[in-house]
């Protein structure tokens, strides 16, 4: 009872101040909440839903699962290898460390303005976090386990399969989560630069045309969107990784 | 050494790919072109004025969200009500993607700073927060224990106690935040307009100066890798007393 009440009870008093504050607001740009909230049930409508938040939510699912996978593979390759590593390190910190949102301009030239260059543009943004991760993961093998792995003649794919990918999921998970809030900001703005359909894209189109109440429905439903998918990212992880965190745990109670 | 080899590597494969016809030159030019157009760029004034809007907006956004991210966390942290009732709406409002702030900057400040300054502090206050409340929840309850029987004051608590347990966190938290932040500010300047190399790179785009762009693009990788490098040895200097560097020095 008490837990629910801390859970709910900030979220709840903010929310009735927002309506309450702005019920009789005249201020165009911030329309009372009531007409957001009216505004939203008509906007989002399942042909909307349909229309623009499907593609992008498929866009994100097609970048995000490639960049995994893309990850994933070369950092297993990378971090196994110490003399690759030492080569390509530096070219991946600076490509890490380039804005992501700039590529937008460069994939637009080879790709066009279709669902490809969006794809591409998420892959490219989120297969760095995933990738360097995986890197250090790998590195961090115990290496007990892998002479163990070596003296039982485990070895090729097994190994990787069976020792290498378990000890390091919990960093190639920590890598899967930076990249999920990249993904969601990539899938953005690139409908923002140039598209025909998708959640960026309407915003914008919301904003241009001063539909203020509409606009502001369109970024609650962003929010809601950056929370749930992090709300299913952390069920996911939980069962996924649910013996390193009771390893954690117990260790932790020592 | 092999680090080196593998930047001339990367600059032979894009001077190669590109002369040898396997990808059109109109789209990826090839790496000495990249590199005299970046020549042309920063004998410019204009070039060193979008520099300086960038790193501009990119410091007084990170001054900003480290300033309330450290307050706030350690008010929130330090008081277990607070931190109770506090936690979902913290889980809630995270998660939201800074760039759905956008066309509510270009609304309320245009192509202004202000823009540039909302997605960046907005983007960059969470890691900060969320690092701090780590570090707060981190202090050791003997050390506590013992400031209190010693009538220690909360002030005094908060310096001698919570603040140094919690400083390795906060830096954590200003690394992320530094390199989010460059982030948004360039984003930002991308796509609203707000002055900076990310409008550079837009004009770039739309006339067509495709060696440029690259030049640009670089500029802002090379940017961002300066950032990580100076928080990583601001990091180092400051908790020199740490265990987390002592640790790492070979003895």
């Amino acid at each position: 009872m008490k837990r629910i009440a801390y859970v709910l009870g900030l979220p709840v008093v903010l929310f009735a101040a927002w309506f309450l504050i702005s019920a009789g607001s005249e201020n165009f740009y911030a329309p009372p909440l009531r007409d957001i909230l009216q505004s939203f049930g008509k906007t989002w409508t399942l042909d909307r839903l349909d229309a623009d938040v499907l593609p992008s939510l498929l866009r994100l699912a097609a970048g995000y699962a490639l960049a995994s996978v893309i990850g994933v593979a070369l950092g297993v390759a990378i971090g196994l290898s110490r003399g690759l590593r030492a080569t390509v390190e530096p070219v991946l910190e600076f490509f890490r460390a380039i804005p992501p949102p700039v590529l937008v301009p460069v994939i637009m030239l080879f790709a066009g303005i279709g669902d490809g260059m969006k794809i591409i543009v998420i892959v490219f943004g989120c297969v760095w976090p995933v990738l360097l991760n995986t890197v250090e993961g790998v590195r961090a093998v115990d290496s007990v386990q892998l002479d163990t792995a070596k003296a039982y003649g485990i070895g090729g794919p097994a190994r990787i399969r069976e020792v290498i990918l378990p000890a390091a999921s919990p960093q190639i998970v920590a890598g899967l989560r930076q990249a999920l809030s990249i993904a969601i900001i990539l899938m953005v703005i690139s409908e923002m630069f140039a598209a025909s359909n998708g959640l960026g894209f309407t915003i914008v189109q919301f904003q241009r045309s001063f539909a203020i109440p509409e606009m502001w429905s369109g970024i609650i439903l962003l929010g809601l969107l950056g929370f749930l998918l992090s709300l299913l990212f952390r069920l996911a992880e939980r069962r996924a990784l649910r013996w390193y965190h009771g390893l954690r745990s117990v260790v932790r109670g020592r | 050494m092999k680090g080196l080899a593998g930047l001339a590597g990367l600059l032979l494969l894009v001077e190669a790919l590109p002369r040898l016809g396997l990808v059109d030159d109109g789209y990826l030019p090839p790496a000495t072109r990249i590199a005299a157009a970046l020549g042309d760029e920063v004998v410019t004034a204009e070039f060193w004025r979008a520099v300086g809007d960038t790193l501009t907006g990119w410091a007084i956004g990170l001054a900003i969200a480290v300033a309330a991210g450290v307050v706030i966390g350690i008010v929130i942290g330090a008081v277990p009500v607070l931190r109770a009732a506090t936690a979902s709406t913290v889980e809630f409002l995270r998660p939201i993607p800074s760039v759905a702030l956008i066309p509510l900057a270009v609304l309320l400040y245009g192509t202004d700073l202000g823009s540039t300054l909302l997605l960046v502090v907005y983007a960059a206050f969470w890691q900060v927060l969320v690092q701090v409340l780590y570090g707060v929840a981190d202090v050791d309850p003997i050390a506590e224990e013992t400031a209190r029987s010693f009538r220690f004051g909360t002030w005094a608590r908060i310096r001698n106690v919570l603040w140094p347990t919690a400083l390795p966190y906060v830096f954590t938290g200003v690394r992320l935040a530094a390199s989010v932040a460059l982030v948004l500010a360039v984003t930002a300047e991308l796509v609203i307009g707000a002055p900076g190399l990310g409008k550079m790179i837009a004009v770039a785009q739309t006339s067509g100066a495709v060696p440029d762009m690259y030049a640009l693009i670089a500029v802002t990788g090379l940017l961002g890798v300066a950032i990580n490098l100076a928080a990583r040895l601001f990091e180092r200097r400051t908790l020199a007393w740490h265990q987390s560097v002592r640790g790492e020095v070979p003895a």
